[in-house]
């Protein structure tokens, strides 16, 4: 018997809009965020393990490479939480208004761009130019 | 004959399985990892200088030698189960997919642990 044609997944065909290019960059960010989290882990046993040790990791993530990554996850980091808590407003039955979904769609990629300047450079007088 | 009920002993075995207590889970390390975040995005920028020492002298707070592992185990956590979503969203063969949740969960599992481990040796003034 041949096989009929299945049904596609919704994303497969759906016009792109604002929607699924927020939840789509939650999704990227997260992932990236993730492996942020292993660095985090990387940093903190490097400075368990001594002196030596940590000045050697801090020369691996002051390398341009690095911190470009650094970066990246400050951004993501900063998008990654403000649209989460745009979804937890979602979760809790709030913002479903186009206008208001719009609105703070919007809020939430300036604000993550904003933010994740302010954080960037704050971080970085804070630590002295270092990691 | 069983001991467990009849509600108990069908309780997940739907399409969804654990998939609200999943849901709910993700909800509730979300809102403390924004709380940890902040707090950790604070701490550096307070920190004054990426030395070890500095490093040494923040873990050896008590409370912030506790919100440090909060945040490593919640971070962990909450990464398991955003990847676990996007895993079985993206993989559909059941062997790979299976494959792929073993390997996240495994690391991110490793990663926990030398986390915890990491601050409480900087914290107990092992590592000074």
């Amino acid at each position: 018997m041949a096989q009929r044609a299945r049904p596609l997944s919704p994303f497969m065909h759906y016009r792109w809009q604002y929607t699924n290019t927020l939840s789509i960059v939650h999704r990227i960010t997260g992932v990236l965020l993730s492996f942020g989290f292993l660095l985090l882990v990387y940093w903190m046993a490097a400075a368990a393990a001594g002196p030596e040790r940590y000045a050697a990791a801090l020369d691996t993530l002051g390398s341009p490479l690095a911190q470009l990554v650094l970066f990246g996850l400050t951004f993501s980091f900063c998008y990654h939480l403000l649209n989460g808590i745009r979804h937890l407003f979602f979760d809790m039955g709030h913002g479903f208004e186009l206008k208001t979904a719009r609105a703070s769609g919007w809020a939430v990629a300036i604000g993550a761009l904003l933010l994740g300047l302010v954080v960037w450079f704050a971080v970085r007088a804070g630590l002295g130019g270092g990691a | 004959m069983s001991l467990r009920s009849p509600l108990r002993r069908v309780t997940g075995l739907g399409s969804a399985k654990g998939g609200a207590s999943h849901w709910y889970a993700q909800r509730i390390t979300a809102v403390a990892l924004a709380l940890l975040g902040l707090w950790l995005v604070v701490s550096l920028v307070k920190m004054g200088g990426a030395t070890h020492d500095r490093i040494v002298a923040w873990l050896a707070s008590p409370v912030a030698a506790a919100f440090a592992v909060l945040l490593v185990i919640t971070a962990a956590w909450h990464a398991v189960l955003g990847l676990q979503v996007v895993i079985e969203d993206y993989v559909g063969d059941k062997g790979r997919r299976l494959a792929a949740l073993l390997v996240v969960k495994f690391s991110f599992a490793v990663a926990a642990v030398v986390g915890v481990l990491a601050v409480l040796r900087i914290a107990f003034g092992v590592a000074a």
